[in-house]
């Protein structure tokens, strides 16, 4: 059962990547970035979607992993229950609002989109690490103490790496996301594959539309794949055998 | 930038568009309802089906809302309906499966196998154990995938003003090609009051719908 399952899977996904294929020559978007010009210009438009992704999200995993930290401290902790509440309100908002508001605030460009991509990233990022060192068992840092460590090794040796697995967890949320917002900066003239896109459904060209959503589909799995590979990596293997327990 | 005057002066029209907004909604909402949650209860049958399912789904949820739009638009075309609310709502109701299907998924894997052994030893069919034990026990958790559906679909239809399916996202649309401030902030707060309001309200819900008995069980286990 379980096998013919897997198999008739298998087949579907192959039976859909040959009709899209067919669709794609169809519709004219082989053709389309068949053209020396426009392939260059679609590899420039990826490279720059790639770029404001790379560099807000930097910023937001760094600022969101040291929020997540401070708020987890003895001396912060009671103000995490409120921080949570803040951080889930702002994840309620929709993200075309966000980059809408930064514009009015900060103008057009290509600074604002990444302005915009930064805050909404860091809500997840933020989230999920407050949420992650919470959870980690108060009996696992009783025993850490009991060893001698201090703050700083108990915070590096015990709690980061017990929380990875949530910590991760968010940072691919807001890297799909972002991905994902990042096709609307067009909107607000940072370039991205939005430029594909949006002209496309203005002008009714699924070719040139297809150009833009396709390979920006493709970086939002690409992305998720890549994470779901680096978290083997990043979560200690004693905390996956127990996971695997389970 | 005077956005209290904008929304006086706009009255109708902000109250049309947010109308339009919640139809479109809770339409694509219902339509995931009926199609999620017994699809997420089918598959608590066989969990190898169950994991393609949910893998699918969430496949399906990775896709950016704008590239999902622009993906069915040529599929939509060739029934004549690429632009306006049928994407719309056909993205929207494909986006919000993850929630819905992994929700009503675990809940239900979740029931105490022990109730079901009492549903059992009472006698009671196996659609009726569905019915009586296993679902109001579920209820909350599917609640709970529901709010979330909800809240995302409330952003992805804002987006979807640009290809044509109305709601708020009209005014961010036509206030960013206008760089008329006033109207970019009033849809942008409008939209943000909705989702935190259908968010609260979904809250509330979730905790209304728990049944007593549920309630009392968990107190007692505190």
């Amino acid at each position: 059962m379980n096998k013919a399952v897997s198999k008739s899977w298998r087949f579907l996904t192959a039976i859909i990547l040959i009709f899209s294929g067919i669709a794609l020559e169809r519709i004219g978007t082989i053709e389309y970035l068949s053209d020396p010009f426009e392939l260059k210009y679609t590899f420039s438009l990826v490279l720059q979607h790639i770029w404001m992704v790379a560099a807000s999200m930097a910023i937001a995993t760094t600022l969101g992993l040291l929020i997540g930290i401070i708020f987890t401290r003895p001396g912060f902790k009671r103000f995490s229950g409120l921080m949570m509440y803040i951080v889930g309100l702002g994840q309620t908002i929709p993200s075309l609002a966000v980059i809408a508001l930064s514009m009015s605030v900060l103008g057009v460009g290509y600074q604002t989109a990444i302005f915009a991509l930064f805050v909404y990233s860091i809500l997840p990022i933020a989230r999920n690490t407050l949420a992650g060192i919470n959870s980690v068992p108060k009996w696992i840092i009783d025993a850490a103490r009991g060893m001698g460590m201090s703050n700083f090794r108990i915070l590096f040796d015990v709690e980061l790496p017990n929380a990875m697995k949530v910590i991760l967890t968010g940072f691919r949320i807001a890297l799909v996301i972002n991905i994902g917002t990042a096709a609307l900066a067009f909107l607000i003239g940072a370039g991205g594959l939005g430029e594909h896109i949006f002209p496309g459904i203005d002008l009714m060209r699924p070719d040139k539309l297809l150009a833009g959503a396709i390979p920006t589909t493709l970086l939002a799995l690409l992305a998720d794949y890549m994470v779901k590979i680096c978290s083997l990596f990043l979560i200690p293997k004693g905390i996956r055998l127990k996971e695997e327990e389970k | 930038m005077d956005v209290w005057q904008f929304l006086a002066d706009n009255k109708k029209r902000c109250l049309a568009l947010t109308w339009e907004h919640i139809w479109i909604v809770s339409l694509a909402l219902f339509i995931a309802i009926l199609i999620g949650v017994p699809i997420g209860i089918v598959i608590t049958r066989n969990k190898k089906v169950a994991q393609s399912v949910i893998n699918t789904a969430n496949v399906l949820i990775t896709i950016p809302s704008i590239a999902l739009f622009g993906i069915l638009l040529p599929i939509l075309s060739l029934i004549g309906h690429g632009l306006g609310k049928v994407p719309a709502i056909t993205a929207l109701v494909l986006y919000s499966q993850l929630p819905i299907i992994r929700n009503t998924y675990t809940a239900i894997q979740n029931v105490p196998s022990e109730l079901v052994e009492a549903g059992r030893g009472l006698g009671m069919s196996r659609w009726r154990r569905l019915k009586e034990v296993e679902i109001p026990l579920a209820i909350p958790v599917i609640i709970a995938g529901l709010r979330t559906a909800a809240v995302m679909n409330i952003g992805i239809a804002a987006i979807a003003a640009y290809i044509g399916a109305g709601g708020l996202g009209v005014f961010i649309q036509e206030g960013i090609s206008r760089v008329h401030q006033e109207m970019i902030v009033a849809g942008a707060i409008l939209v943000s009051l909705l989702a935190i309001l259908v968010d609260g309200t979904m809250a509330l819900l979730e905790r209304l719908i728990t049944p007593k008995g549920v309630k009392i069980g968990r107190k007692q286990n505190q």
